[in-house]
């Protein structure tokens, strides 16, 4: 599998990322607290972008800008590698009232990020090879940074007939995911483990059982008591990561566990590890932060699936994340229309946008008050597409440029100057939250630029060939 | 007081305050003419998304009662069947200016929703399985006209108390007046955690003398289809309130309609403990000091529009 590649149609094999063609970046980036938790990379430096490489990384005030490149003056503030997140709803084709794959993109980049992953529930369902070809041609035109897409495990996200994995996988699939609802059907399930063996493909899992979910529209507990709202227990989603890390470990299958709630799926995935089952999970930036409490004031843009769960649970994550039991931090990046969050809780769908506060949620929340060490939580960021096979953005010469430059000291209140994504449903709306992301570079080129990132010296013009992913 | 969504927003204080105003129309029902000019040319509209003729009539009369114009706006039969949404239809009613509306929803919240894309004063009339907050303060006014006060009373609410908004309300109600709350039921009808509410919970009748007020909840048969409960007969054996097991001094109550031979034997409605004709009376008198309380009760706040976003926590 190849880490980048063209926007022209590849090779028949191996994943495939994908986005619009944009200009190579060359630029000095002067004065960045470099941080690279895998390289051990933390300090002051000068990091100089040549033709969408990483070409030297140079002691603060010591490199030069050649002729043609920008400099960027980043005055100490922080350079990280560019955040990845396999699990993202960029909603095309056939929702584009709530995102597409521009707007989507153009959040990702604005929240950091450098390479993203779509899930299939879409309208129609990501589920043939006309359909996923289609759109890896549409994110060739659209896309701000690099986009994969994760078919569905069954037609039309029934849970009964497999899709046609062998070819999906062929076509450039990310791995193959029914997110959004649970494969309920063990039998099912079982089969596209074994079928893992021909087509390869990680199969990320959204958790529950529809039986105990039932009408659920929030974490039961002491709040839904309270609010008469129909409760969707936690042992909904353990008892179906327990059942399917139990197959995954029979069939010596490779699965990746999605937004984790709850405590007890905490536990069932640190057991299962423990004894070797090829399972890997995410907790969202949400979870990790929120709890039942905060779904009080029964404000739509708070319900979503899996739900915000109790302030045990929510520390369970926490200390998931420090364990190394939690692999990676993941948005569920989840857009919808105002009108259709703009009604009654129980009525509303479930999701909350994501990519745009990820970082800096989870800064104020955990780093800032010392429950995560900054080093830990840009590695949850970064971690995301290496667990499906894909890449690690890093920080070292001779790397693609996939980098965000972040000040850690600004403050910001979220939506106050709207958002990138189409939706506004961001269950932080109103916060004031505090980092905020300067400039991101995604695939050697510059994917967003916060307006107020003074430069030392203007843009030139660059060539107009597209960019030379490998 | 602007708005009445919830009980959990009442002090004490503004219960006392509605029931004593309560109490002084309660002369005004006894009168040949009951009416009164309080609230003459303004206009409540009563805006009821589930089936209620109770509920809905009450409201009506006690509007009617203190001179303001009503209009009944059900939702079959009108826009929302055609597909118009809550707010669409809320913005559009608010174009006629009310001056309250009460609202029943089949959705928790949505009084409170509702609540910030009008100027009108909102009324919850049961939003979904939250609350149903004047019909916890007519319970409490009944109780305080046959008890004199609810201080250091035993109340038991028996029944399913899992989808109903009227034993939330009451809850909280009966404990802020000072009562000791017991939620007796079967186990799966009484939702996880209720227990931080402040009350008791109980999976059986056993020791239902303890109670000075018995508060049955009307078992809804569509719980039957979704096995809430192995049989009614099961349910009626284990938690019927009967000649049985009601005693002599205990007061009975319920929110109605009654299902008889269910919930509640035919001898117990019928019986001089029940007072849920009473209930029924008290409904127009205490719903008129609503109306009274948001619409007269704090002229000077109305004036300020709220936002249309919903409101963070």
């Amino acid at each position: 599998m190849t880490p980048h590649e063209s926007p022209r149609r590849g090779p028949a094999s191996g994943v495939r990322l994908v986005c619009a063609p944009a200009s190579p970046a060359d630029l000095l980036l002067r004065h960045v607290h470099a941080l690279d938790p895998r390289t051990g990379l933390d300090g002051l430096h000068d990091v100089l972008v040549r033709g969408g490489e990483i070409a030297e990384i140079g002691a603060a005030g010591m490199l030069t800008a050649p002729a043609g490149a920008e400099t960027v003056d980043g005055d100490g503030r922080h350079l990280f590698p560019a955040f990845v997140d396999p699990h993202v709803h960029l909603r095309t084709p056939g929702q584009e009232h709530k995102e597409d794959l521009e707007t989507g993109t153009r959040a990702a980049a604005a929240g950091g990020y450098c390479a993203v992953v779509a899930m299939p529930n879409t309208a129609p369902v990501v589920d043939s090879g006309p359909i996923l070809g289609a759109l890896l041609d549409a994110a060739a035109r659209e896309a701000r940074v690099p986009v994969g897409f994760m078919p569905a495990i069954t037609r039309g996200l029934a849970g009964r007939e497999l899709t046609e994995m062998a070819e999906l996988r062929a076509l450039g699939a990310a791995g193959f995911t029914d997110d959004g609802r649970p494969v309920a059907d063990a039998g099912v399930f079982r089969r596209a483990l074994q079928y893992q063996r021909l087509c390869g493909g990680v199969l990320a899992l959204h958790e529950e059982d529809p039986a105990l979910s039932g009408t659920g529209a929030m974490h039961e507990g002491v709040v839904s008591a309270l609010l008469g709202v129909a409760g969707i227990p936690s042992v909904s989603e353990s008892t179906m990561i327990a059942r399917d890390c139990a197959l995954a470990e029979y069939e010596q299958a490779r699965i990746h566990i999605q937004h984790l709630s709850a405590r007890e799926s905490v536990a069932v995935i640190a057991a299962a590890k423990a004894r070797g089952v090829a399972v890997t999970c995410e907790a969202s930036p949400h979870h990790l932060t929120m709890t039942d409490e905060d779904v009080r004031g029964l404000d739509p843009r708070r319900k979503m699936n899996p739900p915000l769960r109790s302030e045990e649970d929510r520390q369970a994550l926490v200390e998931g994340l420090r364990s190394g039991v939690i692999d990676c931090i993941a948005t569920d990046h989840a857009p919808h229309a105002r009108d259709e969050k703009e009604v009654p809780f129980e009525q509303a769908p479930m999701g909350t946008t994501g990519l745009e506060t990820a970082f800096a949620a989870v800064f104020t929340d955990l780093v800032v008050p010392g429950h995560l060490a900054l080093e830990l939580v840009v590695e949850k960021l970064t971690a995301g597409l290496g667990l499906l096979g894909l890449f690690v953005p890093a920080i070292a010469a001779g790397e693609r440029a996939n980098l965000v430059l972040v000040d850690l000291d600004a403050e910001w209140v979220v939506g106050e100057s709207g958002y990138e994504s189409r939706s506004k449903n961001c269950c932080f709306a109103g916060r004031t939250l505090r980092g905020r992301v300067l400039l991101t570079l995604a695939a050697g080129a510059v994917a967003y630029r916060e307006r107020s990132t003074i430069l030392s010296v203007p843009a030139q013009v660059t060539s107009s060939e597209g960019r030379s992913l490998r | 007081m602007r708005h009445l969504l919830s009980i959990e927003d009442l002090t004490r204080d503004d219960i006392e305050r509605i029931l004593d105003r309560a109490a002084a129309f309660e002369e005004v029902s006894h009168r040949d003419i009951k009416k009164v000019p309080a609230l003459r040319g303004r206009t409540v509209l009563n805006l009821f998304y589930e089936a209620s003729t109770r509920t809905r009539s009450s409201f009506e009369l006690a509007a009617k009662r203190l001179s303001a114009d009503v209009v009944n706006f059900a939702a079959s039969g009108s826009s929302v069947e055609k597909g118009e949404s809550l707010k669409d239809t809320v913005l559009t009613l608010t174009a006629h200016s009310p001056d309250a509306i009460v609202i029943r929803t089949p959705y928790a919240g949505a009084a409170a929703l509702v609540a910030g894309w009008t100027t009108a004063a909102i009324v919850n009339a049961g939003d979904g399985k939250h609350e149903h907050p004047t019909q916890a303060l007519l319970d409490v006014h009944t109780l305080r006209q046959k008890l004199g006060s609810l201080e250091g009373r035993s109340i038991w609410i028996v029944g399913d108390v899992a989808h109903s908004r009227v034993a939330r309300s009451n809850i909280l109600a009966f404990q802020l007046m000072g009562a000791d709350v017991t939620v007796c039921g079967p186990p799966t009808l009484i939702p996880r955690g209720i227990e931080a509410l402040g009350c008791a919970v109980r999976y059986d009748l056993g020791d239902l003398r303890e109670a000075d007020v018995v508060y049955a909840l009307r078992m809804q048969r569509e719980r039957m289809d979704q096995h809430f409960v192995p049989s009614l007969r099961e349910y009626a054996a284990q938690y019927q309130i009967n000649g049985r097991r009601l005693g002599p001094r205990q007061v009975l109550m319920h929110p109605g309609p009654v299902n008889r031979g269910v919930e509640l034997s035919g001898e117990v409605v019928d019986s001089p403990q029940a007072v849920i004709t009473m209930q029924v009376k008290s409904g127009v008198v205490v719903r008129m000091a609503v109306l009274y309380e948001v619409l007269a009760g704090a002229r000077d706040e109305r004036s300020v529009p709220r936002p249309t976003e919903p409101q963070l926590a």
